[in-house]
């Protein structure tokens, strides 16, 4: 679907298609595969939407819908519940404190923005996980998963230049 | 006057104050959600198992389905790569097999060794436990939460608790189980924690999870100092898991910490071997365990009291009869 500059797009596109594919992502990367003996990566696809819905004008909906996106992290691949939602949460939360700095950079500002709310939200899941268990996690596997997740930037990026398109950004 | 009609119906919030206040309102919900769910443990038994079976038996089939064809066309890869490589492989498996004549000589020599001394000793053996294969459908392998979901369930036979091998060592353990599909909490999960045992030393240690690829050997104790490439197995102590499986060898970590690699790392982790068991009772058998037959309560009344009387010659014994 191609947006038409200057109208919004409705919901159904702006949120809910970010929110499908990230959940398919998720799904598809749950398989239980090697490569050349090697684990794919478990990047968490939900941080694209919960960074680039910090950028369209402010609304109770990206906020619903990332705890239902962390719901389902978390019933997917088995955590406790509620631990995703607050990752996202957080993310989101950075990003949209820092929406005025980051909307002036370029590609690669923003995706060092991108990489500092997905830092925080694996921060809130190494606390909240140290928590529960009573020991951190290992911070190399943490380290992979936020690689793989802050690789996903582009997705970022090109979520962010629709909704500019479609002038959904806040004024 | 109306709350509308008022000055205070001139208020208009901002939306981005009403967007974080949404924000910080559903997080206090999360965390409230995180806190019931958290306090149940690793497996999970709390007001919210439910749903938890509900999406597991969801999740598998679509799991599975999408990891078919990724699955065919790995083993068409392997079809066609053994093609390719079949004379480099007979000539690795001709050396293999010349390699384990020899141990199967020593193998039967210790097995017929073993049941004579077992036989000097009267022990006797733990009788084989019942095992249900299955393929693992999803596997979350991320930092804060290692699981696969196995498409074998109650229906199977599968309980909360059973131990989990793949094709070379021990996998996990069942935290959740429904109808047709049980989920694993794998050994490297940051909440799993299993007793082990030093094969060369009989030292005790806890295996525990930190979400990486090595488990940590913590509560290490033993007599004998650790060396890399001790064999690790269960011990069986607390009964959770059967003495003796294979776990891994060890190796010490790169902060200094034993840890194990384990052995189901180098095995497909597509399949596994759910072992039935419950706890040890099961290895013995019911007769044996029920209560024998006691003594009865009933006791006999006591005897009368010796007569009073004392001081009182015995009769003569009478005097044997003289032919």
């Amino acid at each position: 679907m191609i947006a038409r500059p200057g109208r919004p797009l409705p919901a159904s596109v702006w949120l809910l298609g970010p929110l499908l594919a990230s959940a398919a992502a998720a799904v598809a990367f749950a398989t239980p595969l090697r490569f050349a003996g090697l684990q794919a990566p478990e990047p968490v696809f939900a941080l694209v939407p919960a960074f680039a819905w910090a950028f369209v004008r402010p609304s109770l909906w990206p906020s619903l819908a990332l705890v239902g996106a962390g719901l389902f992290l978390d019933l997917l691949w088995g955590g406790p519940l509620g631990l995703w939602p607050l990752c996202l949460l957080a993310a989101h939360a950075l990003a949209a404190s820092q929406r005025r700095l980051l909307s002036g950079q370029g590609f690669w500002g923003v995706w060092a923005g991108y990489a500092a709310a997905c830092a925080v939200a694996m921060a809130v899941g190494v606390a909240l996980t140290a928590i529960r268990a009573g020991h951190a996690p290992g911070l190399l596997g943490v380290f992979w998963q936020f690689a793989a997740s802050a690789a996903l930037f582009p997705f970022a990026w090109r979520l962010l230049e629709r909704y500019d398109d479609a002038d959904m950004r806040p004024r | 006057m109306s709350l509308r009609e008022s000055s205070l119906g001139d208020i208009r919030p901002p939306r981005a104050w009403l967007a974080a206040a949404a924000v910080v309102l559903v997080a206090i919900l999360c965390l409230a959600l995180f806190i019931v769910d958290g306090s149940s443990g690793a497996a999970r038994p709390g007001p919210l198992a439910g749903a938890r079976r509900a999406a597991d038996g969801v999740a598998a089939p679509v799991g599975g389905a999408i990891a078919t064809p990724p699955r065919w066309a790995g083993e068409g890869i392997d079809a066609v790569g053994a093609y390719f490589l079949a004379g480099s492989q007979n000539r690795r498996l001709r050396a293999d097999l010349a390699e384990a004549a020899v141990w199967k000589d020593r193998a039967q020599s210790l097995a017929e060794e073993n049941a004579r001394l077992r036989g000097l000793l009267g022990l006797r053996t733990d009788p084989p436990l019942p095992m249900v294969a299955a393929r693992a459908v999803v596997d979350a392998r991320g930092p804060f939460s290692n699981s696969r979901l196995a498409d074998a369930g109650s229906d199977r036979g599968v309980m909360e608790g059973n131990p989990v091998l793949g094709e070379r060592g021990l996998v996990g353990r069942i935290v959740g189980v429904a109808p047709r599909v049980s989920r694993i909490l794998l050994l490297t999960d940051t909440e799993s924690r299993a007793p082990v045992m030093v094969a060369r030393t009989n030292g005790r240690a806890i295996l525990t999870g930190d979400g990486g690829p090595n488990p940590a050997l913590a509560y290490l104790r033993t007599h004998d100092a650790l060396r890399e490439g001790d064999r690790i197995l269960t011990s069986g102590d607390g009964g959770v898991l059967p003495r003796g499986l294979p776990v891994g060898v060890a190796v010490k970590g790169y902060d200094g910490v034993w840890r194990v690699a384990l052995d189901s790392d180098f095995a497909p982790i597509d399949f596994v071997r759910i072992l039935i068991f419950k706890d040890f009772s099961q290895l013995a058998t019911p007769a044996e365990l029920a209560p024998r037959q006691l003594p009865t309560t009933a006791t006999q009344p006591p005897d009368p009291p010796p007569p009073a009387v004392a001081n009182v010659a015995a009769p003569p014994a009478p005097a044997p009869a003289k032919p």
